[in-house]
């Protein structure tokens, strides 16, 4: 600050001073509650906008990129692609588009190798580690295999297949003598690389890519899966129980298997 | 502010165009240096520099990330990778030898947008206008950082022009264009030198990184100033030039020591009595020299 | 628009819904409803593979606009896979040919230019007669050998029946062969060997009635997609049922296996050998059986590898053909014994354990099993062998030609059987299974085709490869390549298949719907007419015969096949191509074309070309009637069923032409009104006399052969300096070379380009990653692709698989032309490469 003047001077320009910072705070204030609704809208990302492996929530994201595009650069695809003005994803953030190209999945993950901030998160170190999303079959209705064609193509180019996706045989009950084999997504083994969407010969993809949050139910923490706990322990959960046999006629037992 | 319409006309006839333009010509130079530097990758698949202004990796080894960038995402709550945070303290060493806001001068696109408008001000003589205070800039440094630690989201970044424009050119544009087309006319019709002059908080942040830097511009013949007024007329920070210019009455050296310039060296550019250069903040802190008479009226007079 | 009763209520319920929500329906309901107003459905048959799936074609505004799978065709009930789906778009690709296209500048041929041009169907037949006349002097016995033909396993039956019949009765060339040389001459030459009669015993039906399937080197669950679900049905609902799969890499159908194996390549002789030796050691054969239905015989050994006479393997070869030696059972069980569980799993690298297991199932007289094969056997050096040991087990156990005991050929392409097989379109072969060798054969042949003794070579032309070869060396010079794309097919490119048709010397004419490969490397491209652009039939691997009628005109000029081969007989007289004393003895003048003794001979062309009806009324084209005046293809079907009844071979009966119409597809024998399902067995078979239970009636003792034929090695097997076995193969989503699949861009999408299936391990060793770019070389050449470490097929370390639809990646440029000098098939399967780094 200038120190020149009379006391009067001092005081118009110590009014003015205060007259200026109570300006520019209320309109820096404005266009910081703009600037927050603007960050909190840009959580919601659209469905069909996935980020590269390793990136975790959307929030710890979005708190942690940078939006330099190295990812991009080293993505041996074209895949990647960071977001613009338009593209209603957080504008400069890396994203792709599975239906129009997924991810293809790299043994050395070298978009993660780039990031600088670990916004993708240098832990994922075995790419079929990633969630980038989850596969669902959203349309039963539509999808071929549950029509009992063979196409199958989901299944056959995702690279966890046999793991990710499964084909579940059911009898086909209107022909009699078809199975249909329906493609069945596991939550545990999909990296939500897209390949299943990108690939479905549908006009409209019956199998899409989803964010895990959207994709996934929970089951309640006061229910557990009786059998699965079984499997898990490897044995029943409550030992030293006994069944006594069933009385039945002799002729009966032996039929018994 | 002032109402010269054309500065420099003294410097062109005494010193000649280029000359007269030398350092402009050179921060041209060097801003669509950086920009060929990271675009060349993209567009050749030959990476010499890879990403971005907000982080980079050149010849697979040096990283640099925008400590500015990694202060919001500090202020989101990221911890980052040692990489960003190698990188930012590069980026930090060499702005504190070279001057913060040499960024501004030097590597930012956005100051070709912005003196393109002012340029055309002055000649379109429009006038008035919005008013921000010189601290503005600081407020919106405070509340970037503010908003990034209330929402978790780095969230200057979302409309951050700087960054954008780079990002576009790099990595396509898209809609980007009309931001630098918003903050043209901005400049041009609503605020003068308003974006990089008073509000953009990369600006700020580089501004008060750069206050102890070691790189500077000095008015080091200021005694044989005429007052002419072309350096202030030129000059994107006006408020910087008084104390080192005028500052022999009142003890202070002629190096010019506020954070808020921008090293941009259009004063020297612009000076037919070559009274400023560039050199170094301990290089003769209060000392200013005075060449002859006959020496400057020769000048003069050529 | 016809409405049942339940769509009725659907859309007035909708209405309703609409009319209470105050508003009217939406845009996309109606314009579905205007899509499907007045499309005309007619029945027919899919393009693609041998399964023969049913399809409903609709046509609207002279186009087909969509297809369906025939809800009541009995293959697929109205199922179709992922090709099939696609089926109404493989016409549509965007750079269809429409004119004829000749090799240089303003339509002069220019045998040395690079580019093509647009001439007229006169001017291209001008040119294509020029050169077929002058390779042909009709005074020099050996004259017609320097022209040929090859044909195509896709071809209609009456194509098939007319090339043939242009070559071996018009222009007296044996030199026809079709592409179902390189997909199912082995089967082939296994059943003439065995059974003295093509064609499986079996049908579909045994999917159903089988306890037990055995996949051979057929990968169903991708290339016989529909056939597959209902194998898997069966094992899914039959209790008890059991699959089994080998083969030299882990695909698809591992996945419903009980007892997958994977085996070195080529030891699949060894396994089957130790098959018949544990039966026979556990005395699980069926005597009786044996006694009555079988002779027990050896085959001729280290026969060679049927390349160049010149190349070493051949040079080291001590023995030659396929001659039949009977022996003793003794004898048999003798040279089987070598065969051990030990030396089987050792030689195959498969578990003792999966091996027994396997041979249990053939051993358990109470299972019934039905065995399938597909290009893993038949593309061989040993095809023909290993056909046969396959059938040397069945007919040890008495499990064949029942319901659920079958061994089952499968077949490839969607008329290899139909076409290719029956109407004789092969080198040596004339209709329904009479050989040029056999004098009594070609004098049949000559007597229905109502042409002079003689006039069929005897001799045997030149197959597939050999057609190459010859085209190669300039002994071939006239060259006809049709409904195929051989260059991509065939093995060797490098060294045996682009020399010849760049040949000076030569002049090769291409006829295909898209601008293939092959037809890039030709002179003179035909446009040509395909799948509902025409009438058609085709005969699939069950031998079920399909018609369909013409659905919509071909694009611009473009013309079937069928109308090609006709038209072009008219440019030839018999003095241009037949001797002077054959022209006497046939009494026709001279001067007369071979369009008039072939086709309008008062034969063919019997049968008025009044309008084409179904049972609605709707009326179709048939551009052939229209353009030749008579009903062209039932005169071709009708003639070639006097083959069936006058010939000296029964057992290949078919019903009248009409009938076809009217069927969802018949299979042959087609006596009394009845289909056969199973051949060769009583109550089934009408050709088995009552009282005879079992009776191969195409040998003329009635008994079926065991031919003995020991294991002996690939011909190219991995060594230091190639260090991996190359398998190259199909995938579901492209059908052959991918020129109709991969203009869909769907299928295109599906799976764009071709790539390596590598062990993980082997690529690490190699310093490979997925995805990334390398060159597979062999000694012949080397083919840039991907490495693919995921995926559908997995591959045990030392062994890579490589699909050949890519046309960008011709992995046929390494592939070593290595045949079964019995069939005269390519082994595509086996060769020696190296994988590097590009």
């Amino acid at each position: 600050m200038k120190q020149h003047g009379t006391k009067n001077a001092g005081a118009r320009n110590r009014r003015k001073f205060l007259a200026d910072t109570a300006r520019t705070a209320c309109g820096v204030g404005l266009t910081g509650l703009a600037l927050a609704h603007l960050a909190t809208a840009a959580k919601s990302r659209p469905v069909a906008a996935l980020r590269p492996p390793g990136a975790g929530a959307e929030n710890a994201f979005l708190s942690a990129c940078i939006r330099c595009g190295l990812c991009v650069n080293d993505c041996p695809y074209p895949t990647l692609g960071l977001a613009r003005i338009e593209d209603d994803v957080a504008v400069g953030t890396p994203y792709f588009v599975a239906r129009d190209v997924p991810c293809e999945m790299c043994d050395d993950i070298p978009c993660v190798a780039a990031c600088p901030t670990g916004a993708l998160d240098k832990g994922l170190t075995n790419i079929d580690n990633a969630r980038m999303g989850l596969a669902v079959l959203t349309d039963e209705e539509t999808c071929l295999n549950f029509q009992g064609l063979r196409c199958d193509v989901c299944y056959r180019v995702c690279p966890v297949m046999g793991k990710a996706i499964t084909l579940e045989y059911q009898p086909n009950t209107r022909t009699g003598k078809h199975a249909s084999f329906i493609p069945t997504v596991h939550s545990e083994a999909c990296t939500g690389c897209g390949k299943c969407e990108h690939a479905c010969v549908l006009e409209d993809a019956a199998i899409k890519v989803l964010p895990s949050h959207i994709a996934k139910g929970k089951l309640g923490k006061h229910y557990r899966l009786g059998w699965k706990e079984k499997e898990k322990k490897g044995e029943a959960l409550v030992k030293g129980i006994t069944d006594l046999p069933d009385r039945m006629p002799d002729s009966a037992a032996e039929a018994k298997p | 502010m002032s109402t010269k319409r054309y500065p420099g006309r003294d410097a062109i006839k005494t010193k000649g165009w280029f000359a007269a333009h030398r350092w402009l010509l050179l921060r041209r130079l060097s801003q669509f240096g950086f920009l060929a530097l990271f675009m060349i990758g993209p567009m050749s698949g030959y990476y010499l520099v890879k990403g971005s202004i907000a982080s980079s990796l050149t010849l697979d080894t040096l990283p640099l990330t925008d400590p500015y960038i990694l202060l919001q995402t500090l202020a989101a709550g990221n911890v980052p990778e040692m990489t960003a945070l190698i990188g930012a303290l590069i980026v930090v060493a060499v702005y504190l030898v070279v001057g913060g806001r040499v960024y501004c001068a030097w590597v930012c696109p956005i100051n070709i947008i912005t003196d393109a408008a002012h340029w055309l001000r002055v000649r379109l003589d429009i006038h008035g206008g919005l008013k921000f205070t010189k601290a503005a800039r600081y407020w919106v440094l405070g509340m970037t950082l503010v908003v990034a630690f209330l929402t978790g989201v780095v969230a200057w970044e979302l409309v951050n022009p700087v960054t954008m424009i780079y990002r576009g050119l790099i990595f396509g544009l898209g809609w980007a264009w009309g931001a630098a087309l918003a903050l043209f006319l901005f400049d041009l019709l609503i605020s003068e030198r308003g974006w990089c002059g008073h509000l953009c908080p990369v600006g700020a942040f580089y501004g008060t990184l750069g206050k102890a830097a070691v790189f500077r511009v000095s008015a080091i013949h200021r005694d044989d100033c005429d007052d002419c007024m072309d350096c202030y007329a030129v000059c994107p920070e006006q408020q910087v030039l008084p104390p080192a210019l005028k500052g022999a009455r009142s003890g202070t050296g002629p190096v010019i020591d506020a954070g808020a310039c921008t090293n941009c060296g259009r004063c020297i550019d612009v000076c037919a009595l070559d009274i400023f250069q560039f050199g170094s903040r301990f290089a003769g802190p209060t000392a200013t020299t005075s060449r002859s008479a006959t020496d400057h009226d020769l000048k003069k007079a050529a | 628009m016809k409405m049942n009763r339940r769509d009725f209520v659907k859309t007035n319920a909708a209405a309703a819904t609409a009319v209470a929500a105050g508003m009217t329906l939406p845009a996309t309901l109606k314009e579905a409803k205007a899509a499907d107003d007045g499309i005309r459905w007619d029945k027919g048959a899919c393009r693609f593979c041998g399964t023969g799936c049913g399809v409903l074609v609709g046509t609207k505004d002279g186009r087909v606009v969509a297809t369906q799978g025939d809800p009541d065709a009995p293959v697929n009930k109205g199922l179709n896979c992922i090709k099939g789906y696609f089926l109404s778009k493989i016409m549509y690709g965007k750079d269809r040919l429409t004119k004829p296209l000749l090799r240089g500048a303003g339509g002069k041929f220019d045998k040395s230019s690079n580019e093509f041009s647009e001439i007229s169907w006169d001017q291209a037949f001008d040119i294509m007669a020029e050169k077929f006349k002058a390779a042909i002097d009709p005074q020099d016995p050996k004259g017609a050998t320097k022209v040929g033909m090859f044909g195509s396993g896709q071809w209609t039956v009456w194509e098939g029946y007319a090339a043939s019949k242009l070559m071996k009765a018009g222009l007296r060339s044996n030199n026809i062969d079709p592409n179902a040389r390189h997909c199912m001459a082995s089967a082939v030459g296994a059943f003439m060997r065995g059974f003295g009669i093509d064609e499986p015993m079996g049908c579909y039906d045994d999917l159903e009635h089988a306890d037990a399937f055995v996949l051979w080197g057929a990968n169903m669950a991708e290339m016989h997609p529909i056939l597959w679900s209902r194998l898997t049905n069966t094992r899914l609902t039959k209790k008890g049922s059991e699959v089994h799969v080998l083969s030299t890499f882990e695909h698809r159908c591992f996945e419903l296996a009980d007892n997958g194996m994977i085996f070195t390549p080529q030891t699949d002789l060894a396994i089957l050998n130790y098959i018949a030796n544990y039966i026979i050691e556990t005395k699980a054969y069926d005597k009786d059986f044996l006694d009555k239905h079988v002779n027990i015989t050896k085959t001729v050994t280290d026969i060679g590898y049927g390349l160049r006479p010149n190349h070493p393997l051949e040079k080291k070869k001590t023995g030659k053909g396929g001659k039949l030696t009977k022996i003793a059972f003794a004898d048999y069980a003798k040279a089987v014994s070598k065969y051990t569980l030990d030396y089987a799993s050792e030689i195959s690298g498969v578990p003792k354990d999966k091996l027994l297991k396997l041979a249990k199932l053939y051993a358990d007289p109470k299972k019934k099993v039905t065995s399938y094969w597909t290009m893993g056997f038949n593309q061989h050096t040993r095809g023909v062998w290993v056909n046969g040991l396959m059938y040397n087990v069945h007919l040890l156990m008495g499990k064949i030609s029942e319901p659920g005991n079958s061994p089952f050929s499968l077949t490839g392409q969607p008329s290899a059987c139909g076409t290719a097989r029956e109407v004789g379109t092969f080198a040596h072969r004339l209709p329904a299974d009479l050989v040029v060798k056999n004098a009594k054969h070609r004098a049949a042949a000559e007597k229905i085709w109502k042409i002079p003794p003689g006039v069929i070579p005897p001799k045997p032309g030149y197959h597939a490869v050999l057609q190459n070869r010859m085209l190669k060396d300039g002994k071939l010079n006239a060259y006809w390549v049709m409904c195929n794309n051989n260059m991509q097919a065939a093995a060797n490119m490098n060294e045996e298949g682009l020399p010849g048709y760049r040949n000076p010397k030569n002049f090769i004419v291409v006829s295909d719907p898209y601008f293939t490969v092959t037809a890039q490397a030709s002179d003179l491209v035909l446009p040509t007419s395909m799948w509902m652009e025409k009438e058609g039939a085709y005969g699939n691997a069950e031998r079920r015969t399909q018609f369909w009628r013409q659905q919509v005109k071909g694009p611009g000029e473009s013309k079937s096949d069928l109308w090609q081969l006709v038209e072009f007989s008219k440019r030839f007289t018999l003095a241009e191509v037949w001797a002077k004393d054959v022209i006497a003895k046939s009494g026709y003048a001279a001067d007369k074309s071979l369009y008039e003794v072939l086709f309008k001979n008062g034969q063919v062309d019997k049968f008025p070309a009044d309008p084409v009806k179904d049972a609605a009324g709707n009326v179709y084209d048939n551009d052939e009637s229209a353009d030749f005046g008579f009903y062209l293809q039932k005169g071709i079907f009708e003639e070639y069923r006097r083959f069936q009844f006058e010939g000296p071979k029964k057992g290949h009966e078919m019903a009248e032409f009409d009938a076809y119409h009217n069927a969802r597809g018949l299979r042959w024998p087609v006596i009394d009104g009845k289909e056969t399902l199973w051949r060769f067995r009583e109550g089934y078979d009408p050709h088995v006399p009552k009282g005879a239970g079992v009776q191969f009636y195409g040998k003329p003792d009635g008994k079926a052969n065991i031919i003995f034929a020991p294991y002996e090695p690939a011909a190219e097997s991995p060594d230091k300096e190639y260090d991996l076995w190359l398998s190259t193969g199909r995938v579901l989503e492209h059908w052959h070379s991918g020129s109709m699949t991969r203009r869909v861009p769907e299928l295109y999408r599906a799976f764009p380009n071709a790539k390596i299936y590598m062990h993980p391990d082997d690529a690490k060793t190699r310093g490979l990653k997925r995805g990334q770019e390398v060159k597979v070389q062999t000694r012949r050449g080397e083919v840039l692709t991907r490495v693919e470490t995921r995926g559908r097929n997995k591959p045990l370390m030392g062994l890579i698989f490589m699909p050949w639809f890519d046309a960008s990646q011709l992995v046929n440029k390494l592939t070593l032309d290595a045949t079964d000098p019995l069939s005269k098939e390519t082994d595509f399967k086996k060769c020696a490469c190296r994988v590097v780094n590009a």
